[in-house]
């Protein structure tokens, strides 16, 4: 798993392709998610862009691109269901599955030791 | 930053109680407990709820002259309000506009003040100014409030004060009651739309009461994320939000708590800052009112949206909204122009320059289940 400072995460799959979501550490500090607004699938991202839209009860956010990518599928079940999120962020909370730009990009994001410690 | 906060006398178990601490109004108070926004509310609805309001403000008006003095800062009748009876009143200013909302109690020998928070100086301020010479205005920081609401509520105060007649105890009524050791000032009304108390307590004494409450399995912790989700359910103002120094009693369709005894043709008729609006509009009818709006879309609206007609002309602006636990659903209020008022009337709100179609409800959203006897 890789991770960003904005509390995304990233893992990459055995097939090069690339699943995003945000970290459980996000979700706490959000609390309860009440609204999730996915992209449309096919579309390209640069890094950093916006790709979802994220409401908890408190406040909206939203989950930016951690590489440049385009979108490959969505987890249709999160705008019936965003406490998914809260549940299981880095699991079943999942938001999106891209096909990367350039994989390399990913060795960039920072490793887990690097995140924890940013959290601390 | 945090070190200037105030603390309540509850701040030592909310950090027990794994409370996220937030500054409110000068004080860290607690905005949610490990449970979430969401449960939270729920429970609240389902059972019971324990708020921590120690940050609003109480007063006691002394004096055989209070209530008449009061009368000329309010457009309420105090002078006969009966003894144990609350009374919901606003301090309006000179042009009819609302200075803060705020509860009133014949306590008998004094009057019973509730004030919001955010405005305590300030009112405190006007009240020495305007009348203090005409009564003793006492505040009361070492007093911590306590709201108990939900509809097990009742259940679990009687416990704890079995020879207090609940039944015969109605909505927006006082009476003494000894709790955790010592009496109290108990109202039957809240923030919440529920049959509920607020326990006025002497900070001494706070903790162990809390404590004696959350021990029923009836009653949780609840912050003060679910009690504006709560209170907006409820169809209730928030001072700086819903109502402000521009907008008058009129307008925000608070009408009801105006008294017949201050109306026009009355028997003290006006005598209160910004009479000539206020009266002037109960008559005539204002150009823009509050209303609720119901989302009919998922996209949760705010406070700050822009709204318009169907055309895309802007009409206006939600003063309070969001995501309605008990609605599954998105609720809002606004002002808006009379002619977009009526219910079921649909306009939209502009989230992320996206227009969501919202739809004019009438308030509460959800049933008020106050005790009425």
């Amino acid at each position: 798993m890789k991770y960003t400072p904005d509390h995304e995460w990233l893992r990459v799959e055995t097939d090069g392709t690339v699943t995003i979501g945000i970290t459980h550490h996000a979700q706490d500090a959000l609390g309860d998610l009440v609204f999730v607004e996915l992209p449309a699938v096919g579309k390209h991202f640069a890094k950093d862009e916006p790709t979802c839209v994220i409401e908890s009860v408190k406040a909206a956010g939203d989950v930016k691109m951690p590489i440049a990518g385009t979108i490959l599928s969505v987890n249709a079940a999160l705008a019936d269901s965003p406490e998914k999120v809260n549940e299981d962020a880095e699991g079943e909370g999942w938001f999106i599955k891209v096909q990367p730009d350039n994989l390399a990009d990913a060795d960039a994001l920072l490793d887990e030791a690097a995140y924890k410690a940013l959290l601390d | 930053m945090t070190d200037s906060l105030l603390q309540t006398a509850l701040h030592g178990l909310h950090t027990e109680l794994g409370a996220r601490m937030v500054p409110f109004a000068g004080y860290s108070m607690p905005v949610q407990y490990p449970a979430g926004v969401l449960k939270e509310h729920l429970h609240t609805r389902a059972q019971a709820g324990l708020f921590d309001v120690s940050h609003m403000g109480q007063l006691r008006l002394w004096g055989v002259n209070a209530a008449v003095a009061l009368e000329t800062l309010v457009p309420v009748d105090l002078i006969d309000l009966p003894v144990g009876q609350q009374r919901y009143a606003f301090f309006t200013n000179a042009t009819g506009g609302i200075l803060d909302d705020l509860m009133i109690t014949n306590a008998g020998d004094h009057l019973f003040v509730v004030i919001n928070a955010a405005c305590k100086a300030q009112d405190i301020a006007h009240l020495r100014t305007h009348i203090g010479a005409r009564c003793h205005i006492e505040v009361l920081p070492e007093h911590a409030l306590l709201a108990l609401q939900g509809p097990a509520a009742a259940t679990v105060l009687a416990r704890m004060a079995p020879k207090t007649d609940f039944a015969g105890w109605t909505f927006m009524t006082a009476r003494t009651v000894l709790l955790a050791g010592v009496e109290c000032c108990v109202t039957r009304s809240g923030y919440t739309g529920e049959d509920g108390f607020e326990i006025s307590i002497p900070n001494s004494h706070a903790e162990q009461l809390a404590r004696a409450l959350l021990a029923h399995e009836e009653v949780a912790p609840i912050g003060l994320g679910a009690r504006d989700s709560l209170r907006l359910e409820a169809g209730l103002c928030l001072y700086g939000h819903d109502l402000d120094t521009d907008t008058s009693p009129v307008e925000a369709g608070l009408t009801w708590a105006i008294s017949k005894a201050r109306r026009v043709g009355g028997i003290r008729e006006g005598g209160f800052p910004g009479e000539d609006r206020i009266l002037a509009e109960i008559v005539q009818g204002t150009s823009r009112k509050r209303v609720g709006l119901v989302g009919l879309e998922r996209t949760p609206v705010r406070e700050g949206s822009e709204i318009t007609n169907l055309a895309g002309e802007t009409i206006g602006t939600i003063c309070s909204g969001g995501f309605a636990p008990s609605r599954n659903g998105v609720v809002a209020m606004a002002y808006l122009p009379s002619e977009y008022t009526a219910d079921s009337a649909e306009v939209l709100a502009l989230v992320r320059g996206k227009p969501v179609r919202m739809q004019v409800c009438k308030m509460p959203f959800v049933p008020q289940r106050y005790y009425r006897g």
